[in-house]
């Protein structure tokens, strides 16, 4: 029966989570109601707070982290299980896994003194030179900013993404590839006649599983996405993600008002994780037979 | 690497065929070539997401490798200004609060696996896994403001105990999913055979199945040890850090990660480098987690 007492721990623990900070946010949810999320001022001197410049940056970057994350890990995860020499196989799989392991604090750090002061140099200038009237792309360009956030989270769920539809290909029934082929289809033909459209559902789940933790990330986003709590339509201007706001002002909040309103940014924060995350569950359970529990 | 010089045996459709002058159209060449180019791209994509893990390393260790030295180990860290000294106290720090973590989330990761795969009905089952699922999709800072709230408020200060138990109730999911999987391998017929000589239940369970499946278990310990060393963000208001020694577990307590974001985002060039070294340190710690998991899972496997 003390099993049985730990797993009801892990139902505890959600309802912990979310009482903590629903007791933790209580003053700031009755000061400012459902006009805390829609409020784009964060000013702590005259205590008004809104979330809506950490949420649109957390969305943001972690949009910008999918759009480069989701083709990649994909089109790795279709060379890993279709089309890669067996021999190359392991070894690739194994550097992902490896990169799973890095800590986001060296990715920031990685971030800070490499990847940033690069970008910033060479592909931003570029950007800004030749795309400069598009306003995603008008500068100032810091290096630091929401392009860089987006960047860096980009590499950080790459591993999960690659090796969640590495589990969804295989677990396309290899009948499928074999009609294509009798049909007289190429290589790629059958990967993309048989295969995509067979896994699309659970290549979806798998980057709605990447969202999740794109939404989440803290360390690294907090140390390149250049922490203003502004909107802006540039991707070079510095934003704010809902996690990092916390990370950073937590630890000084010197009022009630103060520490409240983080952690309604907390609970907003978990709010959004859980759903995502709940959608990304139910489209892999349909399918992958677990996929996504295999994967950490 | 001299696995390149052969040619892999499954199926290179396109450069096959592109050999054999079949009688056909245009378009037959076309799709050939376009599936050998797709190929290339995707390999090219496979590269690309490699490439950081390359390049995270290669600047730890030519950033890192220099600062590293033996003060790094011994040494305290020194007040600003001050060129020199280390991260002695992070790294025990570090060990220390993962010594912890392991209290709290092995026995209640493990017992809650036992439950699954041993007690569970099919439904309480379904639940505990949904809930376990989504604890693992929880933010870590946010585990940082749970337990800010439910141990550093009370006992009104940031405290090496309230870091141990956020990354302890990190732990707690992943443990329990590995130990579960590793469970349900253990053969019906052992479970079986203990019943048959009137053992009872609890017996069974942990002198036969625990037992049979020991290696496993350690295994997803030290993986979720492996995942749970270099947070940070759970520890940012419980642990806190600390630039002296830590005398006693109700104060706050230096670790590695920590220390690493302070002097990343430091101005000082010393503490730049220190922050390398750190996070050398630190990657050599999980890397060498990594490797002892790979290990044992491999001779698991050969057995």
């Amino acid at each position: 029966m003390l099993a049985a007492a730990a797993a009801l721990t892990i139902v505890a623990l959600i309802l912990l989570v979310g009482w903590e900070l629903y007791a933790g946010s209580r003053l700031a949810l009755h000061r400012f109601g459902f006009g805390f999320l829609v409020h784009s001022t964060w000013d702590p001197v005259s205590e008004e707070y809104g979330a809506l410049p950490f949420i649109f940056g957390t969305l943001v970057s972690s949009l910008i982290a999918l759009v480069i994350a989701v083709p990649l890990g994909v089109a790795t995860a279709l060379f890993l299980t279709e089309m890669a020499p067996v021999r190359l196989r392991q070894p690739v799989i194994t550097v992902i896994e490896m990169l799973a392991a890095v800590p986001s604090v060296i990715f920031g750090l990685w971030g800070i003194f490499v990847l940033v002061p690069w970008l910033r140099d060479h592909p931003y200038h570029w950007l800004e030179q030749h795309f400069g009237f598009l306003p995603i792309f008008r500068g100032p360009v810091y290096g630091v900013g929401m392009l860089s956030g987006g960047i860096v989270v980009a590499i950080m769920i790459l591993p999960i993404i690659t090796s969640v539809s590495r589990e969804i290909l295989r677990s396309v029934p290899n009948l499928q590839r074999e009609a294509a082929y009798a049909l007289g289809a190429t290589h790629w033909e059958a990967i993309r006649i048989a295969v995509l459209s067979y896994a699309s559902r659970g290549l979806f789940g798998a980057a709605v599983l990447g969202l999740g933790r794109a939404l989440g990330e803290t360390m690294a986003v907090t140390m390149v996405i250049g922490n203003r709590a502004e909107i802006s339509a540039s991707l070079f201007a510095p934003g704010y993600t809902l996690a990092s706001v916390v990370a950073n002002e937590f630890a000084e909040a010197t009022t009630d008002l103060y520490l409240n309103s983080l952690f309604e940014l907390g609970l907003v924060l978990v709010a959004i994780t859980i759903l995502v995350n709940g959608l990304a569950q139910l489209l892999l359970r349909t399918i992958g037979g677990g996929a996504s529990t295999k994967v950490l | 690497m001299n696995s390149t010089a052969l040619i892999p045996p499954d199926g290179d459709v396109a450069s096959r065929s592109a050999r054999s002058t079949q009688p056909s159209a245009r378009v037959v060449t076309w799709r050939r070539w376009q599936s050998g180019a797709m190929r290339i791209l995707m390999g090219f994509c496979s590269l690309v997401v490699a490439a950081p893990l390359f390049l995270v390393l290669y600047f730890l260790i030519r950033e890192g490798a220099t600062a590293v030295d033996w003060h790094f180990f011994t040494q305290l860290p020194k007040p600003t200004g001050e060129v020199g000294g280390g991260m002695a106290n992070a790294i025990l720090g570090t060990i220390v609060l993962l010594l912890m973590a392991a209290t709290v989330g092995v026995p209640i990761g493990v017992l809650g696996g036992v439950y699954l795969a041993e007690y569970g009905s099919e439904r309480a089952n379904h639940w505990i896994r949904f809930s376990a699922d989504v604890l693992n999709g929880v933010p870590s800072i946010i585990w940082g403001i749970v337990v800010y709230a439910l141990l550093v408020v009370p006992f009104k200060t940031f405290s090496a105990y309230a870091g141990g138990v956020a990354l302890g109730l990190m732990m707690i999911p992943l443990v329990m999913r590995t130990t579960e999987e590793v469970l349900v391998l253990v053969p019906q017929s052992y479970r079986e055979a203990g019943l048959a000589l009137g053992i009872a239940r609890w017996k069974i369970i942990t002198v036969i199945v625990l037992k049979t499946a020991r290696k496993g278990i350690v295994t997803g310990v030290l993986v979720a040890l492996a995942r749970v060393a270099g947070e940070t963000a759970p520890l940012l208001f419980t642990a806190l850090g600390n630039n002296f020694w830590s005398h006693s577990l109700k104060e706050p307590i230096a670790a590695l990660p920590l220390q690493i974001f302070t002097y990343a985002i430091s101005p000082y060039d010393d503490w730049h480098r220190q922050a390398w070294a750190g996070a050398l340190v630190l990657m050599l710690m999980i890397l060498t987690l990594n490797v002892t998991v790979r290990l044992l899972s491999r001779s698991k496997s050969t057995r």
